[in-house]
């Protein structure tokens, strides 16, 4: 009996180790990545960053004020074209459909498109877009980062939409507002700080987005917000300055690389706090 | 469901409106236009409905919009080289007239790479989760799982980075080393761990994948380990099993399904992605034994070729990525049903 005992003790002490040991592990190495993207990050930050363009090979001067305007633009024109479509098609699903088969087979195809590998977009933009337009464009990788948008806010929109109460929409419907009315008048209001949240969170995940702007955007190396030619961006800058020869560019990338993930941290944290603001309300 | 009102439900439904509308936007309007107003706001009810129902179609147009552009891009190399795509492993784009192109070395890359990263992640993730939902102290809890949500948002190309500058030197240097002097003269493992080491290799590769979709598989394993019923968890501790006990005897068995669905959605993630695996991995099309050799991935082949490449180059890499979306489709098409069942069984 006290065998038995002392070896589940053991065990159990054992098996808590290794997952105090595993957190510690995980902890450290993510730990560990973000040190060093400030470290590096912070060496090259300085006003020349946002005030120069990108440097021509060679140069030791210059910054990246091209490529985050670009990438601002790029990212915006995204979210502009891909969060109504998303919201919409969640409304369709939280309150028109929400018996309908239809609308089982949209979650589902929906759901997967969430995860789908974004080059396989990058490709499909190429095709559906790059090649009838003739020529890389801003305006395809914004296209790009559309798709990619769209399963996001469609998922957050018909969530934040199921949680607003159905008494709400009766009050509403028995007063003799008409349906359309009922869902932007008084579910929209309700649900306002959820959708949001899921529009922020939508831009967050775009705005580091680099395999599907590798051949839809391009990149450019002077300042061009012209959406129909191609646009300086700053993941496919980082992309191509990581693998230079150059001292100077492997730091501007370091210091781009900084600046999309303070801002994807941001994107994150408001959305974060809006969330929790609805919880407690 | 049904958005049309029987009709003398609707003509009471006229008469609010028409007093809802008199209290606020209408009312200066005669009541002769009531009429009117009514139409225009069927109209727009109307408008609203097809509109929101065109929108969510759209999202299936979308994904028959990739796999049809897809087959377009890819449907002269599916012609020219047919099933023998699979099976060869020769990448020679540069010889004219007709390269010849096999697409085994990135396929062979991205299940290798992606297992391996599995094999790293999941136990670890596991663990962690299991850390968060049994062993942590309550005030750490938010803390860590804010943490590791925040921790898998961070684009993945930061990930990558860090693995070109950082990891991949350290692994080269002091961690491959020691696994080929260990492994050395055993019969099978000797040539999977053997060889040189190197910065670019298909194992510096899937550590950094592994890393990468670790907040994943934790976050996941997390939501789903919390849906336990704590009634469950607090009779078996209450008849005195350990912490593992509970975890192996109730926690596991009840999440199984959701368990085996979170692993699968993190397995789709590794396969298809690009960013953190391109700078380090090599790009080499030849299988070789030793998982220090570098190797590609499909979509790191995609990634370093597509912009040079024209004709039957372009084409094939089309290929690849048609076969790369079909894989990830269905190893998430079977995470999703498994989720879901998950979720019926909660729902009951």
């Amino acid at each position: 009996m006290n065998a038995i005992y002392s070896s589940r003790k053991r065990t159990n002490l054992i098996i808590r180790a290794l997952c105090f040991g595993a957190a510690a592990f995980g902890l450290s190495f993510l730990g560990l990545i973000l040190f060093t993207l400030f470290w590096n990050g912070l060496a090259g930050l300085g006003l020349s960053v946002f005030t120069q363009m990108t440097p021509p090979p060679g140069s030791n001067s210059g910054g990246l004020a091209n490529a985050l305007a670009g990438s601002l633009v790029i990212t915006i024109i995204g979210v502009a074209i891909g969060a109504p479509l998303g919201m919409l098609a969640g409304t369709y699903l939280a309150e028109y459909g929400r018996h309908e088969k239809l609308t089982t087979v949209i979650r589902f195809i929906n759901d997967i498109l969430l995860s789908a590998p974004s080059i396989v977009i990058g490709l499909f933009v190429y095709v559906a877009i790059v090649l009838p337009m003739g020529g890389f464009s801003g305006f395809a990788g914004s296209l790009a980062l559309a798709v990619i948008v769209i399963p996001v806010v469609v998922r957050t929109t018909e969530d934040m939409l199921l949680l607003v109460p159905n008494p709400l929409r009766e009050a509403a419907a028995a007063l003799g507002m008409p349906r359309s009315l009922v869902i932007k008048r008084v579910a929209y209001r309700a649900a306002r700080a959820g959708l949001i949240t899921g529009i922020l969170l939508a831009t967050a995940r775009v705005a580091g987005e680099t395999a599907p702007l590798l051949f839809t955007a391009l990149n450019n190396q002077f300042w061009n917000l012209d959406m129909t030619g191609t646009v300086a961006n700053l993941p496919v800058t980082i992309n191509n300055f990581v693998q230079s020869p150059y001292e100077f560019w492997r730091q501007l990338a370091w210091t781009g690389a900084l600046i999309i993930t303070l801002s994807v941290l941001a994107l994150n944290i408001v959305a974060r706090v809006l969330g929790r603001e609805r919880n407690t309300q | 469901m049904n958005n049309r009102l029987p009709s003398d439900a609707r003509e009471t439904g006229a008469q609010m409106t028409d007093f809802a509308m008199q209290a606020s936007t209408t009312r200066e309007a005669p009541v002769a236009d009531r009429a009117q107003a009514l139409k225009q706001f069927a109209l727009s009810d109307k408008t609203f409905y097809w509109l929101t129902r065109v929108s969510a179609v759209s999202v299936l147009l979308l994904l028959g919009g990739i796999i049809i552009s897809l087959t377009v891009g890819a449907w002269p190399a599916i012609q020219h080289f047919g099933l023998s795509f699979l099976t060869t492993q020769r990448w020679a784009p540069q010889i004219e007239p007709a390269p010849i192109l096999g697409g085994l070395g990135p396929i062979y890359g991205t299940l290798v790479s992606s297992i391996i990263a599995m094999l790293i992640a999941v136990p670890v993730g596991l663990g962690i989760a299991i850390f968060l939902t049994e062993l942590c102290p309550a005030w750490l809890r938010r803390p860590f799982g804010i943490a590791i949500e925040l921790l898998a948002g961070i684009p993945s190309i930061i990930y990558g980075m860090w693995g070109f500058f950082v990891l991949a030197p350290f692994l080269a240097d002091h961690f491959q080393p020691l696994l080929i002097a260990t492994f050395e003269g055993v019969p099978v493992l000797g040539a999977i761990f053997g060889g040189p080491p190197s910065y670019l290799s298909l194992f510096n590769a899937s550590v950094v994948l592994a890393i990468m979709i670790l907040p994943f598989i934790t976050a996941i394993s997390r939501d789903v380990f919390m849906t336990v019923p704590p009634v469950l968890k607090e009779s078996a501790y209450g008849i005195g099993c350990t912490t593992w006990e509970v975890v192996r005897s109730v926690v596991i068995p009840y999440t199984r399904v959701g368990v085996i669905g979170g692993v699968m959605l993190a397995l789709g993630r590794a396969l298809g992605e690009t960013m953190a695996v391109t700078f380090i991995i090599g790009n080499s099309f030849r299988i070789q034994d030793s998982i220090f050799a570098p190797g590609t991935t499909i979509s790191a082949a995609i990634a370093s070729e597509f912009a040079e490449s024209g004709g039957l180059h372009q084409s094939a890499l089309f290929f690849l990525g048609l076969l790369l979306f079909v894989l990830t489709f269905f190893v998430l098409a079977c995470a999703r049903i498994m989720l879901m069942r998950l979720e019926r069984q909660k729902g009951t």
